[in-house]
């Protein structure tokens, strides 16, 4: 129990520094994901889809004609000018660090200074085919250094719940962006069963690091529902969003009872819902409405959690009515929160 | 070009901080002992290491964010134990004579009355606060954290050259200037009698607890800073870092019925002590500049009302201002009954007769200095100015003599500096920082800055200056 107080400005800082930091490190596996392994049935790898998984479709046809390698790579690696690339993620976090750095550590400070200077200086020769897969690998490390340094030297107290908070909200979305874009994927072959597609499924368990567990757990059986089921609902794997929503919900919890602060009710009640679908959904009920509203359902619910956060924690104005009490907006799932409501 | 750090070094006729002091042999010798090359790599990879570390300031230009270090010399400034006392017996002399001067200029006027000040050099100074009249303020103490620039001269005489009372920077790059030395160049600082500068943050949180509101038990102290597009913003972290406190800007703050709050997760917080690192102007737009964005509305209403401290107190920039600076060594006796333990600078105000003829038929022999100004900005030099520039300076003297003083030009003192692989002379001052709540503490040592123009004689970080470790052997 501590009763240092922190600043909202600070909570929502960090909250925001974790996202963009995860951000970049899912930015990178579904780019070296699509260099090294997916490509379609003619052996050609289609770029178009991770411009489809990060919704960029307008933004990136403004500045590109074609979504070839060349030109997708820029986009989403050194492109400053667009604020979802890699740059952009990482440089945001380290302005975020700045205004952080009376309460983050010199080592986290460091490693994202070091860091943001070493994208900087990334050289055209190293975006070109066989150059690219170890710059992606040590951007993923970047990230993975500065998460391990965070872990090894950032004080527990309050501030480090607001850092889980976004670490976790922003891995759940990133899983659910990650699925949905091999689904659409899928839904244009015929033939769903084909060697092709069980590439495609392949690809996005190694960009999600989940191919070695996921083969530990289905030594034969690799169908694509198999693999929505693992990354949605394991609750084991550290990607899924089973247990990205759980880490969500502890992190609520935590500051709450720790930190004896007041707000938040409405998200620790949002979390409840969320969870308690995730826990009893089947893949079949899920397949059965579309995979793609379900992920669609969650994108939005996180989405409305954040908005609460912003009301709960960081001073924003207060949000007339919590997202999830309002059953026209979650068709198909209406049902299920009116349910949790009453109970 | 020698093989050792000092083979090549020549100070001239200059006073030289290193060879002209016995109690400097060691280092001295241990500096004739090191291969140059290898200095200057350590001394490389130092820099490095600040930029790494984000011991910067920033530079924005076009949306585009640029980290630049302050240049940091490797070759350390030392100053052996008898100076030091002096200098630190004369930065606490003359801290209490500013908070005296301050006390009595906002409450009796004394001074005035006893004719020493001329009245109107403080009521039409624009750093004169008439609403601190008659306001109380903890033990008197108006300047909390004070940074005395002190010059030596070509005897090697010390001189206080300039009073800063408001918000004075640089004590962030002495404790981190210490820190890269011990770690690039810890055979140069082994057993020779350091004296540490890592007291510093205790020292000023304690004095922050002593100026709080006396009803507060455990008082909430913060450090309000301008925010990260300040250029001392790393100073202003380092400051909170070592505080342990909230580093705060003036969005995070509001007041409420006279008392100041911070907005925190769990709510409103009670802040009961500012170390503020905005002037005056900018720190509440009720009170003073309306359109300050950095500030905080109806902060001047709880201070009055008593419910906040500030640090330092509102108004202590009349005080070091440069017109002022001139009739220290009188206010020193005034209210000390003392001689100045440092000297001033003789120092020639303009604003009187006698004073500007003199300065207007010696100016290539003067320096001529606005009083408003900061950061070196506005200073003519004359032996090194043109015959365009002396003119220029001529008719601004003129037009506005009571906007200068100017004073004798002094040779500063050199001290031996890295430059492109080999070692030279170059001027450099100190500003030694002052904590003052109950009563005045002195951090050993202080800001050694030095021109690293060749022959300049500017040491301001804006004016291409860079630091050096200050080494206070015990």
């Amino acid at each position: 129990m501590s009763n240092a107080p922190l600043l909202a400005r600070y909570a929502e800082g960090i909250f925001w520094l974790a996202r963009q930091v995860e951000r970049a490190e899912n930015l990178a596996r579904s780019i070296e994901v699509q260099e090294t392994y997916a490509r379609n049935r003619s052996g050609v790898r289609d770029w178009s889809s991770i411009v489809q998984l990060n919704s960029d479709e307008e933004a990136f046809s403004e500045k590109h004609a074609a979504a070839n390698a060349r030109n997708v790579i820029r986009f989403y690696v050194t492109d400053g000018d667009n604020p979802t690339s890699i740059k952009s993620a990482i440089s945001n976090a380290r302005e975020n660090a700045r205004a952080l750095r009376s309460l983050v550590s010199t080592e986290m400070w460091m490693q994202l200074n070091v860091f943001y200077n070493r994208l900087n200086a990334i050289d055209d020769k190293e975006l070109a085919p066989g150059s690219l897969s170890p710059l992606l690998n040590e951007i993923k490390l970047g990230c993975q250094t500065f998460t391990g340094i965070t872990e090894g030297t950032f004080y527990r107290d309050q501030a480090w719940y607001f850092y889980r908070l976004g670490r976790y909200i922003e891995r759940a979305d990133q899983t659910t962006r990650l699925l949905d874009s091999k689904y659409y994927v899928l839904l244009r072959d015929t033939d769903v069963a084909n060697v092709v597609s069980t590439g495609q499924w392949l690809a996005l368990l190694r960009a999600a690091s989940g191919y070695h567990a996921f083969r530990a757990l289905h030594q034969s059986d690799l169908t694509p529902w198999r693999v929505a089921a693992f990354l949605l609902f394991n609750p084991t794997f550290p990607r899924s969003v089973l247990l990205c929503v759980k880490e969500v919900d502890a992190s609520v919890t935590g500051l709450k009872s720790r930190y004896n602060i007041r707000g938040g009710n409405d998200v620790a009640e949002g979390l409840d819902q969320l969870r308690s679908i995730l826990d009893t959904r089947s893949i079949d009920e899920v397949l059965e409405t579309g995979l793609h509203e379900f992920i669609d359902f969650i994108q939005r619910y996180l989405s409305a959690i954040t908005d609460r956060l912003g009301a709960a924690f960081f001073g924003h104005p207060p949000v007339e009515k919590a997202a999830w009490q309002d059953a026209e907006l979650w068709p198909p799932y209406a049902a299920d929160l009116q349910t949790q409501a009453q109970a | 070009m020698g093989d050792f750090v000092l083979d090549s070094y020549d100070p001239g006729g200059f006073y030289c901080e290193m060879l002209r002091c016995p109690a400097t042999a060691e280092i001295h010798d241990r500096l004739a002992r090191m291969p140059i090359d290898e200095f200057t790599r350590r001394a490389h990879g130092a820099e490095q290491a600040l930029y790494n570390l984000g011991i910067t300031f920033t530079v924005y230009s076009d949306s585009q964010a640029i980290d630049r270090i302050l240049p940091f010399d490797a070759i350390p400034r030392v100053l052996p134990a008898e100076e030091w006392e002096r200098i630190e017996r004369g930065v606490v002399q003359r801290v209490t004579a500013l908070n005296l001067l301050l006390d009595d200029l906002y409450h009796e006027q004394k001074i005035f009355k006893d004719g020493l000040l001329p009245q109107d050099l403080i009521l039409g100074n624009p750093n004169w606060r008439p609403q601190m009249r008659g306001v109380k303020i903890p033990h008197k103490a108006y300047v909390n954290i004070c940074g005395t620039d002190i010059i030596r001269d070509d005897k090697g005489i010390f001189r206080v050259l300039e009073d800063n009372a408001r918000t004075p920077s640089g004590v962030s790059y002495v404790i981190e200037n210490r820190h890269t030395m011990l770690r690039s160049f810890p055979d140069l600082a082994d057993d020779i009698g350091l004296r540490s500068v890592e007291d510093y943050g205790i020292k000023l949180v304690g004095a922050m607890r002593e100026i709080a509101p006396p009803a507060r038990d455990d008082p909430v102290i913060v450090l309000l800073s301008p925010g990260t597009y300040n250029s001392a913003y790393f100073e202003h972290v380092f400051l909170a870092r070592e505080m342990g406190v909230p580093l705060v800007e003036g969005r995070d703050l509001f007041v409420d019925n006279d008392r100041v709050y911070m907005r925190t997760t769990a709510g409103r917080a009670r802040v009961d002590v500012i170390y503020r690192r905005i002037n005056d102007d900018f720190l509440d737009p009720e009170a003073f500049r309306p359109e300050s964005a950095l500030g905080v509305k109806g902060l001047m209403r709880a201070y009055f009302a008593g419910n906040v401290a500030l640090a330092n107190a509102i108004g202590t920039g009349v005080a070091d201002d440069k017109a002022v600076y001139a009739y220290m060594p009188r206010i020193i006796r005034y209210y000390l009954a003392e001689d100045a333990i440092i000297d001033n600078v003789e120092t020639n105000i303009c604003r009187e007769k006698a004073a500007l003829a003199y300065t207007l038929d010696n100016l290539d022999r003067l320096v001529v200095k606005p009083v408003g100004e900061a950061g070196g900005y506005g200073i003519t030099i004359g032996p090194r100015a043109s015959r365009a520039e002396l003119d220029e300076c001529r008719a601004k003297l003129i037009d506005d003599p009571a906007n200068y003083i100017s004073q004798p030009c002094i040779n500063l003192s050199v001290s031996p500096t890295l430059i492109d692989g080999r070692v030279e002379p170059r001027h450099v001052d100190l500003r030694p920082f002052a904590i003052t709540g109950e009563s005045t503490w002195v951090l050993p040592g202080g800001l050694t800055r030095v021109a690293l123009r060749r022959g300049s004689l500017v040491v301001n970080s804006s004016q291409g200056g860079g630091s050096k470790d200050t080494w206070v052997l015990e």
